[in-house]
């Protein structure tokens, strides 16, 4: 039996690897749709550096396109990435270093950062997870340019089938990942959640009500 | 400021709060361990979620397309792999 490979940043950018087709492929379809949406050409490309979600990035362009107030873009973004808050208070005790240092480890914490660097109990490891975030950044960034500066020749993404590669990748992680009788209900539990609000919450919240059942486990005192 | 980079600067601005929120104010201390035991579940919970909502989630509402064959052929392929692995 082959032994496991040592937690570093290069077995982290190992594991999303799969991934990269299909996150450059989405940074290229939300650069097409920010500029469809006449978001201009340096606001787009700004946003994925900074915000780094893809989700939340398609839902604000998405309302701008349809000519939506600010509050109705800010306000799905922010649903979006309301869960965000939750992994970064959950991760919180892996990050070490100087304030500085850890605000910017932070920014790599996207969920396939997150979920690649799994190591059981809930908890993760750091450069694991850094080293998906940094090769997952690039990505997204310079698929956002792509997309910006005349993605239109590279066509829909959907159409190769890549938005499975996502569910997909966290279906295995959710399979290698749940070990326990406790962890088998909490996933059934979100699942259903998240099926139940689909078609009637706005995007965003069956995500985060899913999570909301991981309180079950709260230790009594 | 014009509507674009309002989104922009706004939706910028609680993305980075929210992700530096727990490294950056909470970092270096252990958890409550009565905390321990959701963190637990967060995993699974918000993991089977994201799988729900990227495979058949739509517009408010449920979409079946390629997207839940392609997690089912990747389910059954994690399978066999998985059993020919053991199999060896």
């Amino acid at each position: 039996m082959q032994k496991p490979a040592p937690p570093s940043s290069r077995e982290g950018a190992k594991r999303v690897a799969s991934l990269v087709p299909a996150s450059a492929s989405f940074g290229v379809a939300y650069g097409v749709l920010a500029v469809t949406a006449g978001m201009g050409v340096l606001a787009p490309i700004l946003m994925s550096a900074t915000t780094f979600a893809g989700s939340a990035q398609f839902a604000a362009a998405s309302v701008i396109r349809d000519g939506g107030s600010v509050l109705a873009a800010v306000g799905a973004a922010v649903l979006l990435n309301g869960r965000y808050l939750a992994i970064s208070v959950a991760i919180a005790p892996h990050f070490e270093g100087s304030r500085l240092r850890r605000f910017f480890e932070s920014q790599l914490i996207v969920d396939e950062s997150w979920a690649v660097s799994q190591v059981g109990g809930g908890r993760i490891d750091r450069r694991m997870l850094i080293g998906a975030g940094l090769l997952l950044f690039p990505c997204w960034v310079g698929g956002t340019a792509l997309g910006v500066f005349g993605g239109d020749a590279l066509g829909d993404p959907k159409r190769f089938g890549l938005d499975a590669a996502f569910p997909a990748l966290f279906l295995a992680l959710l399979i290698t990942l749940t070990v326990s009788r406790r962890g088998v209900l909490a996933a059934v539990a979100g699942g259903l959640i998240a099926l139940v609000l689909l078609p009637i919450a706005p995007a965003g919240l069956p995500v985060i009500a899913a999570s909301t059942v991981c309180l079950a486990g709260l230790r009594r005192r | 400021m014009s509507t674009t980079w309002l989104v922009v600067v706004l939706v910028g601005a609680f993305t980075v709060a929210f992700k530096a929120a727990g490294p950056v104010l909470l970092s270096g201390r252990e958890l409550p361990l009565r905390a321990t035991g959701a963190f637990e579940l967060l995993a699974p919970s918000l993991l089977a979620a994201l799988v729900v909502t990227q495979a058949v989630g739509g517009k408010e509402a449920i979409v079946l397309d390629g997207r839940l064959v392609g997690v089912g052929t990747a389910i059954v392929a994690a399978a066999l792999a998985t059993a020919l692995a053991r199999a060896l």
